[in-house]
């Protein structure tokens, strides 16, 4: 019992010549993984448009209720939303809008800065949210993907898409 | 006239060198600590954080001093009075240079003891006072703790006043030009010692306090400076026993090239950081192995120790 107390002691002691692990957070940043899960985003697609299609998935899918969207369609009959609101003060960063997205348009960031002295500034509109580019998934474009049929792109003319089948010919 | 001045302006000079150390203490036990434990502890206010005392004596000094209503007010207040008074009055006979002794006289060593024992009263008054059963717990551990410390603590002693042949603390000093009283009186140091950590009340023997089960323990129920006082008071009991333990065990202000107030200052701070250094690196122990420690292992060791050094003494100097 009487060894073990003085090898603590001298391997207490020896800790003096050890480096510290703090990090001094404001003067040094921590290094963050690009897949940690910070501040939400809306990306855009290569082609600079929005990507989200405004299918409420995330907001199924947040355990707070802190995302709130309203769907509306342009001219073309693409979906996007009216208006895109994410409560930071409720979002737990749990990234399960990030899984439930089927466009990859919202993304979670390495990012966590986000204090501030109004709660009311918590609140993120779609202007806040929307960064100019594609975030982690450079090449992806959904419109371009997709078999849907939308201003300028019709049916078969999507990437790696086979031309739809004529259910009136006999030929198989 | 003379004879009634210089002690006076000794004691002044005293009070505020050791009212600023108590103080600075916080800031050298958190630098300390952080050291110990691989973090950096407080390094923003001021050069090396120094001036985060000055902010926490801010902070203290404006914060709400609040008793609780279902206190008992005289008690509660006297408490942390007991702790500081008897911690300032024991620096009394300390000598820290040749002659440089506030109050010289030839019970010093007892003064010294009585004292310690009266600082109980700071935690049993306290845990009474504050009508809360962390603290009369906390307070009942501190009365059984340093009770019991204290007989042997005083035992162990008894070696050093034997071969010294004197209670005052100056002659105890001269009589270790020699050699320190560390050498023959080794196991008398270790246990004066643990029972210095355990009459402070500091981790590793932090019991009446005991964070982890009894909120604050004894002071569960202070706010403002009077608990503040508290860790003045305990500060001051660390810087006494380092002092004791230098004096006593170390040959005071004994040694070669620098002023005896030099080498006197290295050997208390030497051991004010071996007292942090306990703290950073021992676990608290549980209250009955604490007993079972003090009854079982200390008194027995004091006793060998004191049959042994009065056997030697009567071969070796009849």
């Amino acid at each position: 019992m009487l060894t073990s107390i003085f090898r603590t002691i001298w391997y207490v002691l020896l800790n003096s010549f050890r480096p510290r692990a703090t990090i001094q957070y404001p003067d040094e940043k921590v290094l963050l993984p690009p897949r940690y899960r910070g501040r939400i985003i809306l990306s855009r697609d290569p082609d600079g448009e929005e990507r989200c299609v405004a299918c409420y998935l995330c907001s199924i899918a947040c355990p707070v209720d802190c995302i709130a969207l309203q769907a509306t369609s342009d001219e073309h009959g693409r979906r996007y939303p009216e208006f895109f609101r994410i409560n930071f003060s409720r979002c737990i960063f749990c990234g399960l809008c990030e899984e439930a997205c089927p466009t990859y348009a919202i993304q979670l960031t390495p990012d966590f800065e986000m204090g501030e002295y109004e709660r009311q500034n918590m609140v993120y509109e779609k202007e806040d949210l929307l960064i100019s580019g594609p975030g982690k998934y450079p090449g992806y474009n959904f419109y371009r993907i997709s078999g849907l049929e939308i201003g300028g792109k019709g049916k078969g003319e999507a990437e790696k898409e086979k031309p739809p089948v004529d259910v009136r010919g006999l030929l198989p | 006239m003379e004879a009634f001045i210089f002690p006076l302006i000794h004691a002044i000079v005293l009070l505020a060198v050791l009212m600023s150390l108590a103080a600075m203490l916080i800031w050298v036990e958190r630098r300390l600590l952080a050291l110990w434990q691989l973090r950096y502890g407080p390094n923003r206010v001021g050069p090396f954080g120094l001036l985060q005392v000055v902010a926490d004596m801010i902070k203290i000094f404006t914060k709400e001093d609040w008793v609780p209503p279902f206190a008992d007010k005289p008690v509660f207040v006297l408490a942390p009075a007991v702790i500081m008074t008897t911690a300032l009055l024991s620096f009394a006979v300390v000598p820290f240079a040749p002659g440089a002794v506030i109050f010289d006289v030839n019970i010093a060593l007892l003064f010294f003891l009585g004292m310690s024992s009266l600082g109980v009263y700071n935690v049993v008054l306290a845990g009474w006072a504050s009508n809360n059963k962390y603290a009369l717990l906390g307070g009942l551990r501190g009365a059984a703790q340093m009770i019991s410390y204290e007989v042997f603590m005083g035992l162990s002693l008894a070696g050093v006043v034997m071969l010294a042949g004197s209670f005052n603390l100056s002659d105890i000093v001269e009589a270790q030009q020699g050699m320190w009283f560390i050498v023959p009186q080794f196991l008398g140091f270790m246990v004066f010692l643990i029972a210095g950590l355990a009459e402070t009340h500091r981790l590793p023997f932090d019991l009446p306090e005991a964070d982890a089960e009894l909120v604050a323990g004894f002071h569960s129920e202070y706010s403002g400076m009077k608990f503040g006082m508290f860790f003045v008071g305990e500060y001051l009991g660390v810087i006494l026993f380092s002092t004791m333990i230098t004096t006593l065990f170390l040959g005071g202000w004994n040694g070669p090239f620098f002023p005896p107030i030099i080498w006197f200052a290295i050997k208390t701070f030497g051991f004010i950081a071996f007292f942090i250094l306990l703290r950073a690196a021992l676990p608290r122990p549980r209250y009955d192995q604490l007993m079972a420690i003090g009854w079982k292992i200390m008194l027995p060791i004091t006793l060998v120790n004191l049959v042994a050094t009065a056997a030697i003494l009567l071969v070796t100097r009849v």
